[in-house]
């Protein structure tokens, strides 16, 4: 019990003195390399589409931000959670609150096309393939 | 995320309780050291568990996307919380794969509470693929404000 009183008490008067005393610029740093949470994916590729399956539990789609652009697809959640008030940490396996993942894409995906769904923390990305890059069956003519 | 833009502290109480909900979100995924538990397991273990205490109560999280809410089974025993259930992936048999990080099958997960908390009180609610379980400790075991007469 006196490790977890310890953090309690020790924790919001750390928080404090730090945010009085650094610079925002220091902020600013200190939060780009704030450790983020790497989603599972799962990608598979058909005749049509490229999918995307993330891992981002605890993401509502308020918190979550989808972004693309011709040569990559970024995914990104806030992690928001229902916390009584004054809550201290007794064991944690997730130690940020924050996922990120991205990756780079190939021109023969219709990036303007797509379309995501988020459930139960569960993200689907799905990325059509250009008209004239999908695979079609080619018959052979047995003469 | 919003002390960098404010240059004091007597801000609106809008801000404040942002700051409140930062510090109790950094103080649940712990910032801080602290011992591990001897149920503790490696990384990458499935789902991730997160555990916050106050004096009234104990809110565990278990960071699990997707699941079927009937195939879980949860228990507990003493201070002794086991959580235990399935969840299948879908495989597009059609569709080639290039990653498959997902978590498929069975998990079981069993996590030692503070021993002042009340089997009889449990509550447990799936809320965007996070599974809260919320137990309340005795009132007896509750830190009380003695005054000097």
């Amino acid at each position: 019990m006196s490790a977890t009183q310890n953090v309690t008490t020790r924790g919001p008067a750390a928080v404090e003195k730090e945010s009085g005393e650094s610079s925002a610029a220091l902020e600013n740093t200190a939060r780009e390399t704030e450790a983020v949470l790497i989603p599972a994916v799962d990608i598979f590729e058909d005749a049509h589409q490229i999918t995307v399956q993330a891992e981002m539990p605890g993401v509502s789609k308020e918190g979550l931000n989808v972004q693309a652009d011709r040569n990559s697809l970024l995914i990104e959640g806030n992690v928001t959670l229902d916390l009584p008030t004054g809550i201290s940490a007794f064991y944690a396996d997730l130690r940020s609150t924050r996922y990120r993942r991205s990756f780079t894409l190939s021109g023969e995906l219709e990036t303007a096309q797509i379309a995501a769904s988020l459930k139960d923390g569960l993200l689907t990305v799905r990325i059509p393939k250009r008209a004239e890059f999908r695979t079609r069956k080619i018959k052979v003519e047995v003469p | 995320m919003f002390e960098s833009l404010l240059t004091s502290f007597d801000t609106g109480s809008v801000f404040d309780e942002f700051r409140r909900l930062e510090n109790e979100m950094a103080q649940l995924f712990g910032h801080s050291p602290w011992p591990a538990g001897i149920r503790a397991v490696g990384r990458g273990t499935f789902p991730p568990i997160n555990v916050g205490a106050t004096p009234e109560r104990i809110d565990v999280y278990l960071f699990a996307a997707n699941l079927e809410p009937k195939s879980l089974d949860i228990s507990i025993q003493q201070n002794l919380l086991t959580v235990s259930g399935s969840r299948s992936v879908e495989v597009n048999e059609k569709a080639q794969y290039y990653r498959r990080e997902r978590f498929d099958g069975d998990f079981r997960r069993v996590i030692t509470l503070p021993e002042d908390v009340d089997p009889e009180r449990v509550e447990a609610k799936y809320r965007d693929g996070v599974l809260q379980i919320t137990i309340q400790r005795h009132e007896a075991a509750r830190p009380r404000q003695i005054t000097v007469s």
